[in-house]
């Protein structure tokens, strides 16, 4: 299978059952990507692919053919935190870490096609993805953080 | 004691957390992300019955199956684990008897995880079924077999406590009321599932274990209890923690388990459980039946009070004996009541254990109380401010059960939602549907008796100098995503002078930090930062004596301030940190200096059997207003928003303190709508995150947070906890709201919109019968 992984181009022997979350925690080791439940419950593993935000933990890896898939370890660039990681860390977006990853590369799918969304867009993007410590409220913040920042 | 410290400057910044970085990066490692690439794959077999005796686990067959390298059962410990030193009837894998559905039986390490599960399969089991009771009424039936042959009456603990003359209380009264309340049972759902890494290395018969434990203390102790091993052979790792809420505050069977496993494969197995593997390990808020009976005067004023609370707590004892004092206890502290009387019952049921979680003990209770005032006020005409504020305690003093209230700022909570919320404006006035309620609550700020009564301090630190300059704490409190290391470093950063990111903190590693009891009953700013501040005012004497007489001053005379040392004004002469470190070594070389922190005896609770529990050196104070909206057609309550005004002592770091509040709101909001666990005959029907209704994003109202500060004499910088008092009010507010809005006393959690729905229809029925009879007549 050959891919785009996070900027880059990889090939790799997959078996034909193995799901995407798997490949890219035990095969690349890109454990950024975490799972959460038995399958499509959390969004803890979402990733984007071909820029859109998928639950890779539902995903087969061989079905990722020719595809570009960004994770988390993809967002920080040249040692600067992306808008959303910066705003998630200064805004306490993120209190245990577990659901964050996912979380922000739910919003960060959302803010590719829409610069500048509401709380109700904002609030429907990131629906399938679970958080246990925050209430949500400072993730909402950040994400309007990141949207501003990038904005300015 | 540590004396109170001045509030500085740098505690009242907002501060991200230490290790923000990690987790917004993705290179957080939490259990099941460090590097297994050469350990066995760990599984457990459950059983499939909820009370059978173990005839036969015939593992055989597996054993030879290709792959699998260890399989350990009940035949491989005969040692009992669990929480109280008195109540350890559990073992890691079933002995002789299973008595939940899910129980484990046996544990498989295999090359891989398909070897693993079809050697489950080929495990032979012959069990005998027993009859099997699913409430705590059918437990406790005259006829019901004993699920613990010590326990009549299927009974883990009775709890009997009366506080002053509850007859007279009530005779004092205007208006006596008495309500029944029932809550379901919720789980934690932390999101990381449980995980566990174990090394056992046979050639120097040590092992080493990397888990989601939020008492890294206590399971390193059951470690060596069950698999009969010298404690100094044992090394806990607490790895980066995806949320407890006291889901990890036991040790937990699947521990032992894996452990165990990794001893007899003699390597590295790596065990994750399920999602719903995590719902059957549960160990979280019971079932909960309360009857409450309370008397009022005119004025609002509480006379007496008569609680009786039933909670069905599974199959063991786990933390049972202290939920079942907690929820009594916990009926004090909050208001001055002048006669308590309090019945509890634990009741063992055929359902996996309940346990620790977040507001441990106190929610459903509070949730009865909140919600009974309420109604009483109404019949009284009299608004729920006032009737609050009617039975505020005064701090400094002592409940009827010998608990110390130190400060108390509940009233300035009150003060601050009612203008927030523009209550006064509002109330009466909203439009048929819309509501608002109120609801108070509280928390310890940690158990002033732990559970391993040792005599030791209840909190240490030690803080390490260097040549590098850098200061390091040494903590074994658990950070699980609260931000335990943050405050640490803060309590540090603040205390010595210096700017937080010479800190480095380094926690829950049993070789290197001092033994700490974990994150529970919110005791880590409490008692843990106390603990920093103390080794920190340790370190800063040597420091200041060092730089004194560089500058041929007078210690006392030395400040320090962002790292740098002077004498008065500073304009003559500054010495850096780097220079006043370097005079330190010269004198003693690398400097390692521990602070501590110990409740004094009379803060450790009444004489009375359970009286330790509930004792604290400081409540913690919450008020909070919530607003809905209902939809009389469907029966959906929507929460429009929430305004929540927390005493937290002093907010070392506001963000922190914020995020505590809207995520214990939060939680309450998901066991007040939504969450509840069921089952069918013993098999569990929520067990995901599909059919266990966590709230998502998209049905989470704003929550505004309001802090006060009681400045709590005791308290580190005058702090107590944050991340526990808020949460038991949300329901009783929210039912408060919704009898506001649509006129209908709900006493039933969640607040479904069937459960809604069920109410309205009956409400239409009686008054269809009423209306036929007065026609009638």
């Amino acid at each position: 299978m050959r891919l785009k992984l996070n900027g880059r181009r990889r090939e790799d022997a997959v078996a034909q059952n193995q799901l995407l979350a798997d490949y890219l925690r035990e095969v690349v080791g890109l454990t950024g990507v975490k799972t959460g439940c038995d399958g499509g419950e959390c969004g803890a593993c979402t990733v984007l692919i071909d820029g859109n935000a998928v639950l890779s933990c539902l995903t087969l890896a061989a079905r990722c053919e020719g595809k570009s898939i960004e994770t988390i370890e993809g967002l920080a660039a040249q040692g600067r935190l992306h808008p959303l990681q910066r705003a998630f860390h200064e805004k306490l977006g993120t209190q245990c870490g577990y659901c964050t990853p996912g979380m922000i590369l739910a919003a960060e799918a959302l803010l590719r096609r829409n610069p500048h969304p509401d709380d109700e867009q904002i609030r429907a993007a990131l629906a399938g993805n679970l958080c246990r410590c925050t209430g949500y409220v400072k993730i909402l913040e950040s994400v309007r953080a990141a949207a501003g920042m990038a904005a300015s | 004691m540590t004396a109170p410290v001045d509030v500085g400057g740098a505690e009242r910044r907002k501060i991200p957390l230490i290790d923000g970085i990690e987790k917004v990066t993705g290179r957080a490692r939490y259990a099941a992300d460090l590097d297994h690439a050469d350990a066995l794959v760990g599984r457990i077999l459950r059983s499939p019955v909820s009370h059978a005796e173990i005839v036969r686990v015939d593992v055989a067959k597996a054993r030879a199956l290709e792959g699998v390298v260890a399989i350990v059962t009940g035949e491989d410990c005969a040692l009992t684990y669990g929480v109280l030193p008195v109540a350890m009837n559990e073992y890691p894998l079933a002995r002789g008897r299973v008595r939940y559905r899910g129980e484990p039986i046996a544990a498989v390490a295999a090359v891989d995880a398909a070897t693993a599960e079809r050697a489950l399969e080929l495990i032979e089991l012959e069990l005998r079924e027993l009859p099997a009771y699913f409430s705590s009424e059918a437990a406790r039936a005259q006829d019901a077999m004993l699920l613990h042959d010590n326990k009549p009456g299927n009974l883990e603990r009775e709890v009997h406590h009366t506080f002053g003359d509850v007859g007279e209380g009530f005779a004092a009264a205007d208006l006596v009321r008495e309500a029944s309340f029932c809550c379901a049972e919720v789980n934690h759902a932390q999101i990381e599932p449980h995980a566990m890494l174990a090394e056992y290395d046979p050639l120097s018969g040590r092992l080493t274990v990397h888990s989601v434990s939020q008492v890294g203390y206590y399971l390193h102790l059951m470690l060596a209890r069950c698999l009969d091993m010298d404690a100094s052979r044992i090394h806990v790792i607490k790895p980066f923690i995806g949320g407890g809420f006291g889901a990890r505050v036991e040790v937990l069977n699947f521990e032992l388990a894996n452990a165990l496993l990794a001893r007899a494969a003699g390597g590295r197995v790596l065990m994750r459980l399920s999602r719903e593997e995590n719902f059957l390990t549960h160990r979280a808020r019971p079932h909960t039946d309360i009857r409450l009976k309370l008397g009022m005067r005119r004025d609002g004023r509480i006379t007496a009070c008569e609680c009786e609370v039933t909670q069905r707590g599974g199959a063991y004892a786990g933390y049972g004996i202290v939920t079942i004092l907690y929820a009594g206890a916990l009926l004090h502290g909050l208001y001055d009541i002048p006669a308590v009387k309090y019945d509890g019952y634990r009741v063992y049921t055929n359902l996996p254990p309940c346990g620790a979680m977040r507001g441990h003990g106190a929610v459903d209770s509070r949730y009865a109380f909140e919600c009974l005032v309420d109604r009483m006020a109404r019949e009284l005409t009299l608004d729920p401010f006032a009737v609050r504020r009617a039975n505020l305690l005064r701090a400094p003093t002592r409940t009827l059960n010998d608990l110390r209230v130190n400060s108390c700022g509940l009233a300035e909570c009150l003060d601050r939602v009612e203008q927030a919320s523009q209550w006064r404006e509002r109330i009466g006035r909203l439009p048929r549907g819309r509501g608002l309620g109120l609801a108070c609550s509280h928390y310890v700020s940690g158990a002033a008796k732990p559970i391993h009564w040792t005599g030791e301090p209840h909190a240490v630190v030690n803080l390490r100098l260097d040549f590098d300059g850098a200061v390091t704490a040494l903590t074994g409190a658990a950070d699980i995503g609260q931000g335990s290391s943050t405050m640490v470093a803060i309590a540090v950063a603040e205390t010595l002078g210096v700017p937080l990111d010479r800190i480095r903190v380094v926690a829950a590693d049993s070789a290197i930090t001092p033994k700490d009891n974990g994150a529970y009953s919110s005791r880590i700013t409490f008692m843990v930062g106390n603990a920093a501040i103390d080794a920190a005012k340790h370190l800063k004497r040597k420091l200041v004596e060092a730089a004194a007489k560089k500058l041929e001053a007078r210690p006392e005379d030395i400040q320090c301030v962002d790292a740098t040392f002077f004498v008065g004004s500073g304009e003559q002469s500054r010495l850096p940190f780097a220079e006043v470190v370097g005079a330190v070594l010269a004198n003693e070389g690398p400097v390692t200096v521990k602070g501590s922190f110990t409740c004094p005896p009379d803060a450790q609770g009444g004489k009375h059997r359970g009286g330790a529990v509930g004792s604290t050196m400081g409540f913690s104070y919450a008020a909070q207003v919530v607003e809905v909206s209902v939809d009389e057609e469907l029966g959906k309550i929507k929460v429009e928003k929430v305004w929540a005004a927390l005493d937290c002592g002093c907010a070392i770091n506001p963000l922190a303190v914020e995020g505590q509040i809207q995520g214990s709101v939060w939680m309450g909001m998901g066991q007040a709508l939504s969450e509840e666990t069921r089952y069918a005959e013993g098999l569990p029907l929520h067990a995901s995150l599909l059919e266990y209704r966590v709230p998502t994003i998209a049905e989470s109202p704003p929550i505004e947070t309001h802090i006060v500060e009681s400045h709590d004499p005791f308290g580190p910088f005058g702090a107590k906890e944050a991340s526990e008092g808020a949460l038991a009010g949300f329901a009783p507010a929210l039912t408060n709201a919704v009898a506001n809005a649509i006129g209908l006393d709900l006493g039933e959690l969640p607040l479904s919109a069937d459960r809604v729905m069920e109410a309205l229809v009956e409400r239409r029925r009686k008054a269809r019968r009423s209306a036929s009879r007065a026609a009638a007549s």
